[in-house]
């Protein structure tokens, strides 16, 4: 195997493409199946268990009703706009995973600002939905995608810096080298999510604002809009949506596993757990994430928009930016400073 | 060559889509086709190399700015019928506003005197393997210091002019105290009251 990525260069990174885009695609396919699972269970009932054995059938069930129901474009809507807006959104979603390394070496694009591109793709993130929003000339997608976009944008000021105080730590913004930056001789302990624990939480919760999942749905409150800036949508284009919100929980839970993880870092730099591949570490850490995504939804209450508002610009982003400041101090006054 | 193909098609898609946030009529699209060039423009800042600003123009332009822009334009109710009728009247100051900038940039690109040297060399990163994010942060943080402390200031004061401007606090309206929120407790909000059956309160 080896003998072959040496004798054709582009071997090797068409087998990370396709590994990834593959892997990303039956990871949601998992996430529908296993969140509903979860839920079921922290609701003491069954979940999906018709189609196939204990229902694991249920996904491609879901896709095939998706796909094979009739599109429908309003009437009022405006057309190109309604029809771009899903693609945008889906194809910025799965472009995120261009940076994330699932291994070392493991990346579709090792490049110097990975972290600004992460950055810069989620901000872009706001256009699929803001578009969906007013293409579908009617209200309540219309003000579902004025509260994502305020939201998103919000929150996306208090992850500029927590990452911050990761790259203050790390010294680079490339994402391997930050998963290396991690790799000490205190093992799990060493990894970020214990030196900047308040920074982790902030991230965490901020990832559920910046992902619009509950317990700040409110783009999607069906209680008052309906189901949010998707209203309009049908069949293939909706699955388009909902794709993307499930791509983007995935990579959320990834940058959150490499950023504060440790990537594909084993916990202990001892036998047993040197035998394990950095892949399965990396899946095993990414998918906790996306357990602790799952449990939120089902135990927590929705947020009201206000307070929403008020967590995300009077409470995280003064204490993010106290962290950044506290940070770059210990660093700078302890001589540990990255080269 | 694969880079020549991408500037090829960058330059003509951000030109094309400048021309459309001219031309088109939903001012809503504008915005769009706004957002695209801004795009392709960082395409190429990609291609020259120059990775950290690609980044920063999507970011800061496309991520926060244009959806500003996006969401003042969406509000407005614009009435296209009127839009066009004063177009009639205004096209001669147009047109002649148009043909000075012409003018001007064709005086100042006439005489101006392109290196020959400067169309060959493409820009390449610096040899001593500093990345170009390390290279600003280093000349903006120490020979350009002042300056950019001068830009930050000017920057705080349109913001604190802005919530001047917009904010105002009106007598009479009750507003929320969220330590008092946080702080109730059900022993200052309920009151349990053992009530007989067959009798009021």
């Amino acid at each position: 195997m080896n003998a072959w990525f040496e004798t054709y260069p582009w071997l090797f990174p068409t087998f990370v493409i396709v590994g990834i885009l593959a892997g990303v695609l039956i990871s949601t396919a998992v996430l529908i199946y296993g969140e509903r699972k979860i839920w079921a269970a922290v609701h003491m009932r069954r979940g999906p268990n018709v189609v196939g054995p204990w229902g694991v059938l249920q996904p491609i069930a879901d896709f095939l009703k998706f796909i094979l129901k009739e599109s429908m474009v309003p009437d009022g809507a405006n057309k190109g706009v309604f029809l771009i807006a899903p693609l945008v959104s889906v194809i910025l979603a799965i472009s995120a995973w261009a940076v994330i390394p699932v291994n070392d070496g493991w990346v579709v694009a090792n490049i110097n600002v990975g972290i600004l591109y992460l950055l810069a793709v989620s901000s872009l993130g706001v256009y699929g939905i803001i578009m969906a929003g007013w293409a579908s000339n009617s209200k309540d997608p219309f003000l579902s995608a004025l509260r994502a976009a305020a939201q998103m944008i919000s929150y996306e000021v208090s992850i500029g810096f927590v990452i911050v105080t990761v790259l203050l730590c790390a010294g680079s913004l490339n994402l391997t080298d930050i998963v290396h930056a991690q790799d000490s001789k205190w093992g799990m302990f060493g990894w970020y999510w214990l030196p900047l624990l308040p920074m982790f939480v902030i991230f965490f919760i901020s990832a559920l604002a910046e992902t619009n999942r509950p317990p700040f749905d409110l783009a999607e409150a069906e209680s008052e809009l309906v189901a949010g800036y998707m209203v309009e949508y049908s069949s293939s284009l909706f699955l388009l949506q909902f794709l993307t919100e499930l791509v983007a929980i995935l990579s959320m839970s990834s940058i959150a596993a490499v950023l504060f993880l440790g990537g594909w870092l084993p916990p202990f730099n001892v036998a047993p757990f040197t035998w394990v591949p950095g892949l399965v570490w990396f899946l095993i850490k990414a998918w906790a994430v996306v357990l602790l995504f799952s449990l939120t939804k089902v135990i927590v209450p929705r947020y009201r928009y206000d307070q929403l508002m008020r967590l995300g610009w009077k409470v995280f982003l003064p204490i993010s930016i106290f962290y950044v400041v506290l940070v770059a101090g210990v660093l700078v006054t302890m001589g540990w400073l990255p080269k | 060559m694969i880079a020549t193909i991408f500037f090829y098609l960058f330059a003509a898609v951000a030109i094309a889509s400048a021309v459309m946030v001219v031309t088109a009529r939903n001012p809503v699209h504008s915005v769009l086709f706004l957002i695209l060039t801004f795009f392709n423009a960082a395409g190429l800042f990609l291609l020259l190399g120059a990775e950290f600003l690609a980044m920063m123009l999507v970011v800061v332009y496309v991520g926060a700015v244009a959806v500003l822009f996006l969401f003042v334009v969406m509000m407005l109710d614009v009435n296209f019928v009127e839009l066009r009728q004063g177009m009639l009247k205004y096209w001669p100051i147009g047109a002649v506003v148009g043909l000075i900038v012409l003018g001007e940039l064709a005086l100042a690109l006439v005489t101006w005197n392109i290196n020959p040297n400067a169309l060959v060399t493409a820009p390449v990163a610096a040899a001593s393997g500093v990345s170009n994010t390390e290279a600003l942060g280093l000349l903006l943080y120490t020979r350009y210091i002042y300056f950019f402390q001068a830009a930050g200031l000017v920057l705080l004061t349109a913001m604190i002019g802005a919530i001047v401007l917009t904010l105002r606090h009106k007598a009479n309206v009750k507003r929320q105290v969220i330590a008092d929120q946080v702080a109730r407790s059900p022993a200052t909000a309920v009151e349990i009251r053992n009530i007989n059956p067959g009798q009021g309160i």
